[in-house]
């Protein structure tokens, strides 16, 4: 069988908006780069991004500056964060929005013709550069035509467009290549026909995403396979945190065709209550103790608040994420859920329909459009889901880097930006940060080769077996190890986990394993969904038992963490990352702890020494006091 | 190529469906009823033209409106003018109506209807052509579509006339002020529609301020593209609905003229 | 609540197939993906069909339900009767790779060849002041998920291939447009949108602004506004005498 071989400096695994970013700035800096995507051009699962992106530009309130940015985000991940990544993308975010714009990109206007900015959850400051609820889109697009504008130079100069820069769309890579340690290039097919692709590139980006797919109830698409989290560990990176996993409280579990699409946090705002398969509003009996003094007992006070807020405590539907999230779980795990497992979120009986169609537009048309319920008369049904994973594969905070030699990272698929728990926003000034950094980063690299990596042929001839090796088997459906795996790991490694559970679910990850080597696809290579599931299962399962096996191990609950028999909080943890590695089978994963370097002198210094005591041990608050009295003597 | 995507060994090609279309629903019934519409807005156009029971005080058939030859009564005539004179043979009303026809067979709107209806391409959305060759706009005869804008300004001429004579129709028979009758309702709804439908012309809308690309530095002109904006959006139901005013009230007019009916006097 | 429904969906690969019969279950609230996905899963597991976000919003299965081209994801099974047989092609303008997937790349040809935007060389990014009303007009077509649906309807291609090289089609004439109405843009696009892309072809039916599922008003919003900005250029003598006169030949800056 015949392999295509194509040769480039750098290629970049992922057409999303850290994909994209990283080979616009390959390619700006003069580098031959390869666009490898699942999907068509331009699908990349960015396009579902809706709030905004991030920076502190100041627009709206002046006061706002990338040091508050900095504060905020290591904030909401519970000062788990890669601290220096923070830094850096509080620093650069406002660069890379304003450059969006002279590509073309058309934010929503402030009154004086700057780009707008809104509110959101963590975010001091209104700081949220957006376009509507399409914000993703927007960065997908101007991107994609940013691209093309490069290959229209490239067009102009060498009279072919690809001279440069050059998609790979509908192709899948399933093997990195290494010349002994380095990267020698990556391995694929393609999704339309099935033949066999190799790149040979001293310079290999990964920019995949998330890992979704391992749940059955996701607001990820079908490419959230965690493709790139696995080929690093095959390569012989390393993965942090990836314990940390975001569960939205709300998403649609009815009807399954949009199951997991988030339901905004402001249908609760507005007066929509959770209700149990009785009829009962439910929250009431799950205010924790700390929260008691600050939300509502009765549902009459509640009701008030929503009209008077000075006088009434809030409703316990208010009450953070993990405890809405834990909430539910609880309901639907005591027989008390919807008929398809989630709970009821009802507005309907608490506004006029007039007001629901006033307040809630988008809502109430993408319940009207997807699901044909009327949000207007009938309750909605809403259950956690999963959105968002922080961990990934443990980077250099300036250049993307993992510790594999010419492998970067960026985006979802990298981890330490946002440590326990991202605030929403910051995804998409991540992608743009961290894509430019790791573009140049690998461009960089390449430039200081002494010799360029070769691939061996033993290497292509094993990871040409490993691809074909499905189509030669008849054996179990892939579709149903793959529904098996999402159901353990959302029953078992959900929003909650327990130590017994999530053991269980290693033990069944495991059978999964041995059951995965064994599944077949019928039919041919053209275009065939079952054979390229059979591939993803690998990714899925290595993924899903890193997850596992290091939420297992971290016993606390911090941000996307939540462990039932480890409810608090640990300052001992927070100096701990959990880092996952494999052998380069795939058939071990081992997990290891790792220390956590202290912050920066000037950057801790920039908190309050009140809240820090959350957060850190007495030991490093020690350290705190001399940052501090450092740098004051500084200023001084 | 901007992506790349892997040669396939056979020529491509698109799927191999004999039928002309797999819609389901009743496709044709829009395209039908349109030809049936248009149709019979032709007969009876033509009919009218060659009527001559044009004109009754104070009412002015609005098909035959300008009347510009010295062939018309003296009311029938705009401020009393007969330009043309007295050579032109044929009915006066052929004189004038080249404009309000040209603005509407010019319209995007009305080109989109018989473009379907009558030339069948397409004669509905994702439902085959019957023609070998499609070349659209892009050469003659169809390029001339694009005077529209011109027939516009004609037809803004021909609104203002047909409102001129809406107002006069609230003289009575002595040509005093103060009548209104069943007819003079009939000649302002008409009137208005036609005014409504013109004003809401794209090309009206692109001349306002649609040919700008800073809004906000004309601000006067942007709230007429608002408005226009938001009359332009109904472009196509004013299309119909001031086509059959139009005719409704030609043909009452020509009926009260013929004495067939009497109109009915409100005061 | 569930049932069993017929479905017809065209199987082969490269042009050549057939349509197929399937009779497949359909739960309540059910889309018409769900449906092809059951029978991936459960009767045909190399079925090949495109999807991604099953939400409406990356426009990746396009796909003709009873001959009208709709989004699989979007269409529900509620709209059809039970004892409806339910046909699924793949869209009809572009030439399939296998089943439902069709070889888009005339789209991505097509995108390429239109000059992108094009600012003053003198602005840095961070110094765009625009309002608001200014950037409404294109931000409307920046919806476009590039679902391609318009381009597949559009009669203009759909049933005359051999205008595929001088016809962009309606998402890539929109994107002139939007370029065209952008308050930064200085590039001139009335000419080519006329030469090179073929804003003529369009006789306006309509069928783009019809299948789209953003609810973009295609033709009345991009289409119409720059074939009046065409003839502002090329067929309007007193606009051609303005501008000579008081020497505004650069629109740009109005």
């Amino acid at each position: 069988m015949e392999i295509e071989r194509h040769e480039y400096d750098v290629v970049v695994i992922g057409a999303g908006g850290a994909g994209l970013r990283a080979a616009i700035e390959a390619r700006q800096q003069g580098k031959k780069t390869a666009i490898v995507c699942k999907s068509l051009f331009g699908k990349a699962h960015t396009v579902m991004a809706e709030g905004g992106a991030a920076a502190a530009m100041g627009n709206v309130n002046p006061n706002d500056n990338w040091q508050v940015h900095f504060r905020d985000t290591m904030r909401g991940g519970k000062f788990l964060n890669n601290w220096r990544m923070a830094e850096l993308h509080a620093m650069e975010a406002p660069d890379r929005v304003w450059e969006l714009e002279a590509w073309g990109a058309l934010f929503d206007r402030t009154k004086d013709g700057k780009i707008s900015q809104r509110n959101f959850g963590g975010h001091e400051y209104p700081r949220l550069a957006h376009v509507g609820d399409r914000t993703g889109l927007e960065l997908i697009r101007t991107l994609q035509q940013r691209v093309v504008a490069l290959q229209q130079e490239d067009y102009a100069v060498h009279g072919d467009y690809e001279a440069y820069i050059k998609v790979f769309a509908e192709c899948t890579i399933t093997r990195l290549m290494k010349d002994g340690d380095a990267i020698a290039g990556a391995f694929g097919y393609w999704r339309e026909n099935g033949s066999l692709i190799a790149f040979d590139a001293p310079a290999v980006v990964l920019a995949t995403g998330g890992i979704g797919k391992s749940y059955v109830v996701t607001s990820n698409s079908w490419e959230y396979t965690g493709d790139g989290h696995a080929l690093a560990l095959l390569a012989g990176a390393k993965l942090i945190n990836m314990e940390f996993i975001q569960f939205h409280p709300t998403g649609m579990v009815w009807p399954p065709s949009v199951r997991g699409i988030l339901v905004t946090e402001s249908v609760r705002g507005d007066g929509g209550v959770l209700r149990n398969s009785e009829g009962k509003r439910f929250m009431f009996d799950y205010i924790p103790e700390v929260f008691k003094d600050k939300y509502a007992t009765t549902e009459e006070e509640a009701d008030r608040w929503y009209t008077d807020q000075a006088g009434n405590r809030r409703p316990p539907e208010l009450l953070p994420r993990d405890e809405v999230a834990r909430a539910i779980n609880a309901e639907v795990k005591a027989g008390r859920g919807s008929p398809q497992g989630g709970v009821f979120l009802d507005v309907s009986t608490r506004l006029p329909a007039e007001e629901i169609r006033r307040r809630l537009p988008s809502m109430h048309h993408q319940f009207k459009e997807l699901a044909d319920v009327d949000i207007t008369t009938e309750p909605m049904q809403v259950g956690p889901t999963c959105h968002y994973i922080m961990g990934g594969v443990e980077v250099d905070a300036d250049t993307g880097a993992a510790s594999v030699p010419g492998l970067f990272a960026a985006g979802e698929v990298s981890g330490g930006m946002h440590g326990s728990n991202r605030l929403g926003g910051n995804s998409l000034s991540d992608l743009l940060v961290f894509g430019r950094r790791a573009g140049a980063g690998a461009a960089s690299y390449v430039d200081d080769l002494a010799r360029r990596p070769k691939a061996s042929e033993a290497t292509l001839t094993e990871a040409r077996n490993e691809a074909l090796a499905p189509l030669e088997r008849a054996g179990e459906n892939p579709y149903e190890v793959h529904h098996e795996l999402q159901r353990t790991m959302n029953d078992l490694v959900g929003i909650i986990r327990k130590a017994d559970e999530v053991a269980e679910a290693m033990e069944a990850v495991e059978k999964l394993k041995e059951r995965a080597r064994g599944v077949g696809a019928a039919g041919t290579r053209i275009y065939n969904p079952g054979w390229h599931l059979c591939l993803d299962l690998r990714n899925m399962l290595l993924v899903s038992e890193c997850v596992a096996r290091a939420a297992l191990i971290r016993q606390e609950s911090r941000g996307g963490h939540t462990r039932d028999d480890f409810p608090g909080m640990s300052p001992e943890w927070r100096r701990r990352l959990l880092v996952c590695s494999a052998t380069d089978d795939g058939d071990t994963v081992t997990v290891e702890e790792q220390f956590q370097p202290s912050m920066r002198a000037d950057l801790i210094a920039l908190f309050d020494r009140d809240e820090l005591s959350k957060y850190l041990t007495d030991e490093e608050l020690a350290e705190y006091d001399a940052a501090v009295a450092a740098v004051a003597a500084v200023k001084e | 190529m901007t992506q790349t995507t892997a040669e396939s060994t056979a020529r491509r090609q698109r799927a191999q469906l004999k039928v002309r279309t797999l819609r389901t629903d009743r496709w044709w019934l829009a395209p039908a009823v349109t030809f049936a519409a248009l149709a019979a807005f032709l007969v009876y156009g033509f009919w009218a033209i060659f009527d001559s029971s044009y004109f009754v005080e104070p009412y002015i058939a609005p098909f035959s409106s300008p009347c510009l030859t010295t062939a018309c009564p003296e009311g029938a005539r705009l401020f009393g003018w007969a330009p043309v004179g007295d050579w032109f043979p044929l009915p006066p009303g052929i004189l004038i109506l080249g404009l309000p026809a040209g603005f509407r067979l010019t319209c995007y709107y009305y080109r989109k209807s018989y473009y379907r209806s009558f030339w069948l391409s397409p004669p509905a959305c994702a439902v085959g052509e019957p023609h070998k060759k499609y070349t659209g706009e892009t050469r003659l005869p169809l390029i001339i579509q694009n005077v529209h804008r011109y027939f516009f300004y004609a037809a803004i001429l021909i609104a203002a006339v047909l409102s001129y004579d809406a107002v006069l129709a609230f003289r009575n028979h002595e040509g005093e002020w103060g009548h209104m009758g069943l007819g003079t309702l009939i000649l302002v709804v008409n009137a208005v529609l036609i005014v409504a439908y013109t004003l809401s012309c794209h090309s009206c809308r692109h001349i306002t301020a649609g040919r700008l690309n800073h809004f906000s530095r004309h601000p006067m002109r942007y709230r007429m593209w608002m408005f226009v904006s938001k009359l332009n959006a109904k472009h196509q139901q004013l299309a119909w609905v001031s086509m059959f005013s139009v005719m409704i009230a030609d043909l009452y007019v020509r009926l009260v003229a013929k004495t067939v009916i009497t109109d009915i006097t409100f005061f | 609540m569930s049932y069993k429904a017929k479905f017809r969906v065209w199987r082969g690969e490269g042009g050549e197939g057939k349509l197929e019969d399937f009779t497949v279950e359909v739960n309540e609230g059910e889309v018409v993906l769900d449906i092809i996905h059951r029978l991936q899963a459960t009767q045909a597991p190399d079925l090949a069909v495109r999807w991604n976000c099953k939400a409406g919003k990356c426009g990746s299965c396009s796909m003709e339900i009873n001959g009208k081209p709709r989004l699989g994801c979007m269409t529900r099974m509620s709209t059809f009767e039970e004892d409806e047989t339910i046909t699924v092609t793949p869209m009809r303008t572009f030439p399939v790779i296998k089943d439902l997937v069709t070889d888009v790349s005339f789209n991505y040809d097509k995108a390429r060849q239109i000059p992108s935007f094009t600012p003053p060389a003198d602005v840095k990014p961070g110094e765009y002041r625009m309002k608001q009303v200014d950037v409404e007009r294109s931000q409307e077509f920046r919806k476009c998920i590039e679902c391609f649906m318009c381009n597949n309807v559009c009669h203009v291609i759909r049933d005359h291939d051999e205008n595929k090289p001088n016809f962009a089609g309606p998402r890539f004439l929109m994107r002139i447009a939007e370029l065209d109405m952008h308050p930064y843009d200085v590039a001139d696009r009335k000419d080519i949108a006329q030469d090179e892309h073929g804003l003529g072809y369009c006789n306006i039916t309509k069928c783009c602004t019809e299948v789209c599922p953003e609810h973009i008003k295609i033709t009345d919003n991009a289409l119409i506004p720059m074939k009046e900005r065409v003839v502002d250029r090329r067929y309007d003598p007193l606009v051609w005498l303005g501008n000579k006169i008081f020497k505004r030949s650069d629109s740009k800056t109005r």
